[in-house]
């Protein structure tokens, strides 16, 4: 097994949920490279946020882009080359808050990318502020009285938008997590992962967690509406079970599969442009 | 007739744009030289939109405010224009929709209405009516109107024919224009030439969200994307525009981006974030008024500095307004070179007048661009996305690549692309994107990023940039002025500007703008610049405007030694 670690120091809190991720996302690289699909043909992209410096810690292809747009870069890089597998990390206020607008157009497109979200529902590198999924009243550094406003549940919002892998894990779990990265990663279409990752230091949730996460079993994932039963279970506020799993998984035609494919020559171009001047006579 | 200007006018819905192109397109048949101003504004349907078709023996770039003929589809064509009119005869209307009082004794009013019923063919088609009266108005004969409609008319080309028949043979002759000894050339837009331009570059993405006046481009490389090794997308917003860009650069796959104002508003983080990853990327950015939503549908050029500025922090950049379509062909294959050979975001900065005006197109004019291969990796040793070198410019190499990891970053980072916040490193990897800069000046040198026309020995220069150069260059040779128009404006060219200038006594600048834009980056480098003509009511200078404009200045260019 490769090591895939890079020079950089790591510089995440001792006990920060990220090292599951980073630890998971590792190892299941390393599988992927053991079945045969060489690590040069992997990117990952990140944002900006604690979880974004994932990049600098796995030593191979990345593109450390910047808040909120993970998704349109992963997306680029997949149409560039359908061969690679394009993994774009990415924190709660990244995907759900800044950039949501990208995420859901990725999950209309169906375009064949793998997004796992370091979901600790707050904001760590900026110091403690509310995030797109903290619980109504949680007070921050920007909201001392407490949020007034709901969280969105990303999984539903996700479904609703075409999305066609949808799972769960949390940080306390990283042999489910290698099991659904991997899914994840070798599914055809848009695929997304939200880990409800502990931030030790500004929202620790380890405990709160434990007490109410189960693993999905017996549940049909090829169903829409078993999914979306599962996923609304939970709202990210209200004190209910928790499902961690594969919610839905469906085959479905993606972006670059219906897109034309280009193709022609440096030809072709001279000739493309001696056409459109002759019918421009 | 050899020199001479038409008027089409209606609402919006009535297919003056087309009616407009296709005459232009009848008259290029006769071997004249063209030039189209559309005026649109910003509906799909009514509101008033004109296009003027302005003909000539010689290459023009510019309009006249004084027309010779009329086709009004509409009473407001007439009441708007009519006194742009030289002679009232020439005019031809719509006899159902505008009313003449008093009446004229000449000019054509067709009763289009009667014959549509006649043919059984809907509204949409009056243009077609009155471009057959118009050619038979002018002496043009009815062959050529059938050879065009035939190549330019997709959509129930036998009706429009029959309709334009009817307008034909109810029309009498008023003048005649004659045709010239000399070959048609292409008429384009500036938008398509940009098209044009990138395709030659190798262009291997272009990603655009819509916005007037650079949709067009997008529409256009949608169209001939087919056959072609060329990804055309159009995304959420102008965010993940630019983002996936660089997405495509990060591939290695030459990606440029179109938009205007306020859709780069949203890119400057992304033009930013080029700066940093050195990702090349190409930005064409069509000027129209501000602030904000503005004037849509109309022309400015006031976004020189905010494209200068744009982005945090500091990073070098190219920057070239062409002054028509075989300049914005030439300068978009230049600028795409110069983002890859750089690795750095180049803007092709244009306006609506040049987007979407239509132009003739000499592609045997135009210089071959000298195509340099980006900088790439020679195999040897770990692989550095961002090795320091002599030049900045690190070599590059892509994904999927067996011996190399390709890591790029928004963040201050090493060589290797690890992210870095250590002093010394912060200011190697600034010096060494700078020096990129200093590199891509030397370069610009080299490759006339200053034109000079009219009066050489003059010691009056008209000094404009953009889509001006036409109409001054048609001001200056009638009033034996010289011309400085520079194409480059970041790196900004002050060795051609510094000896296009020897011998000037008095600079007059001429800018479609309220502030002088062009004028204060001169005074940034020590150019003075003694007059400025400033227009900033969205529509484009015509040359007789131009010409008043120039005998009222403070001290009239007449008056000077």
């Amino acid at each position: 097994m490769k090591n895939l670690a890079t020079y950089a120091q790591n510089t995440w809190c001792p006990g920060c949920g990220n090292f599951s991720i980073l630890n998971s996302i590792k190892a299941v690289l390393n599988m992927l490279e053991a079945e045969g699909f060489p690590l040069e043909k992997v990117v990952i992209v990140s944002g900006i946020g604690c979880h974004a410096k994932i990049v600098d810690y796995i030593n191979v292809n990345s593109f450390y882009s910047i808040h909120g747009r993970v998704v349109p870069v992963a997306e680029a890089i997949k149409l560039a080359n359908p061969e690679l597998k394009v993994i774009g990390f990415a924190g709660d206020g990244d995907a759900y808050g800044e950039g949501l607008e990208h995420l859901i157009f990725a999950a209309k497109r169906n375009i064949d990318i793998t997004m796992i979200i370091h979901n600790n529902r707050v904001y760590g590198l900026t110091t403690g502020q509310y995030t797109p999924t903290s619980p109504l009243g949680f007070k921050g550094r920007s909201t001392p009285q407490g949020t007034k406003e709901l969280p969105i549940n990303p999984l539903e919002l996700m479904l609703s938008s075409g999305a066609t892998y949808l799972a769960r894990g949390t940080s306390h779990g990283m042999d489910l997590l290698k099991n659904i990265f991997k899914e994840a990663v070798l599914h055809k279409g848009f695929s997304l992962v939200d880990v409800l990752q502990t931030c030790v230091t500004f929202y620790n949730m380890y405990e709160y967690y434990d007490k109410r996460v189960y693993e999905l079993k017996g549940h049909d994932a090829g169903d829409f509406n078993q999914a979306l039963n599962k996923i609304r279970e939970w709202d990210y506020n209200i004190d209910a079970p928790i499902a961690l799993g594969a919610f839905y998984k469906k085959d479905a035609p993606t972006f670059e599969e219906r897109s034309l494919q280009p193709k022609g020559g440096p030809a072709d171009r001279l000739l493309k442009i001696k056409d459109i001047l002759a019918e421009s006579v | 007739m050899k020199e001479f200007s038409i008027l089409i006018g209606g609402k919006a819905g009535d297919g003056i744009d087309k009616a407009g192109m296709v005459i232009a397109r009848i008259l290029n048949r006769l071997g004249l030289r063209l030039y189209v101003y559309r005026d649109y504004p910003s509906v799909i349907r009514g509101g008033h939109t004109f296009s003027i078709i302005r003909a000539s023996s010689g290459r023009i770039a510019s309009h006249l405010s004084k027309v010779d003929f009329i086709l009004a589809l509409n009473q407001e064509t007439l009441s708007l224009h009519r006194n742009r009119l030289k002679k009232d005869c020439l005019f031809i209307y719509d006899s159902d929709q505008v009313k003449i009082d008093p009446p004229l004794a000449c000019g054509i009013g067709l009763p289009i209405k009667d014959m549509l019923k006649e043919e059984n063919a809907p509204v949409v088609m009056r243009n077609s009516c009155v471009i057959g009266g118009f050619c038979r108005a002018s002496g043009i004969g009815w062959e050529i109107l059938e050879d065009v409609f035939r190549k330019n008319v997709a959509r129930e080309t036998d009706l429009n024919l029959k309709v334009a028949r009817r307008g034909f043979d109810a029309a009498n002759e008023l003048v005649k224009i004659e045709p010239l000894n000399q070959a048609a050339l292409p008429l384009i837009t500036g938008n398509e030439a940009v098209g044009l331009g990138l395709i030659k570059g190798g262009l291997d993405a272009y990603i655009a969200y819509p916005m007037t006046p650079s949709s067009p481009i997008l529409h256009f490389l949608a169209d001939a994307a087919e056959g072609l090794p060329l990804n055309v997308i159009h995304p959420e917003n102008e965010i993940g525009v630019i983002l996936m860009a660089l997405g495509f650069a990060y591939m290695g796959k030459k990606a440029a981006v179109g938009t205007s104002g306020g859709g780069f508003c949203l890119m400057t983080e992304g033009v930013s974030l080029a700066g940093m990853a050195e990702m090349p990327v190409v930005i064409v950015m069509g000027q129209r008024p501000g602030p904000s939503t503005g004037l849509p549908t109309y022309s400015s050029q006031t976004d020189l500095h905010f494209v200068l500025n744009a982005g945090q922090g500091e990073f070098p950049r190219f920057i070239a307004a062409p002054g028509d379509a075989e300049e914005a062909y030439y300068w978009s294959h230049v600028a795409l070179n110069m983002a890859w050979k750089y690795q750095i975001p180049s803007f092709i900065l244009t306006d609506k007048n040049l987007g979407e005006g239509t132009f003739n197109f000499d592609i045997s004019s135009i210089k071959e661009v000298v195509e340099t291969k980006p900088l790439a990796w020679n195999r040897q040793g770990q692989y550095k996305r961002y090795l320091d070198t002599d030049t900045g410019v690190s070599p590059l190499t892509f994904a999927p690549e067996k011996d190399a990891i390709i890591k790029v970053n928004s963040y201050e980072h090493d060589e290797f692309g690890i992210t870095t916040e250590d002093p010394a490193k912060t200011v190697q990897m600034q010096d060494k994107r700078l020096r990129k800069g200093i590199y891509l000046a030397e370069e610009l040198e080299g490759m006339r990023p200053v034109n000079i026309y009219g009066n050489r020995d003059s010691e009056t220069a008209l000094l404009c940039w953009g889509s001006n150069k036409g109409v001054c260059v048609e001001a200056a040779a009638k009033l034996g002025l010289k011309v400085i128009h520079p194409i480059v404006l970041w790196p900004f060219p002050v060795k051609q500007l510094q000896a296009s200038l020897r011998g000037v006594k008095k600079v007059i600048a001429i800018e479609n703008n309220a502030t002088g834009q062009l004028v204060t980056l001169m005074n940034r480098f020590g150019f003075k610049v003694d007059e400025m003509v400033l227009k900033y009511d969205g529509r484009p200078l015509s040359l007789d405007e131009l010409e008043r404009r120039l005998e009222t200045l403070s001290n009239p260019i007449g008056k000077v030694s």
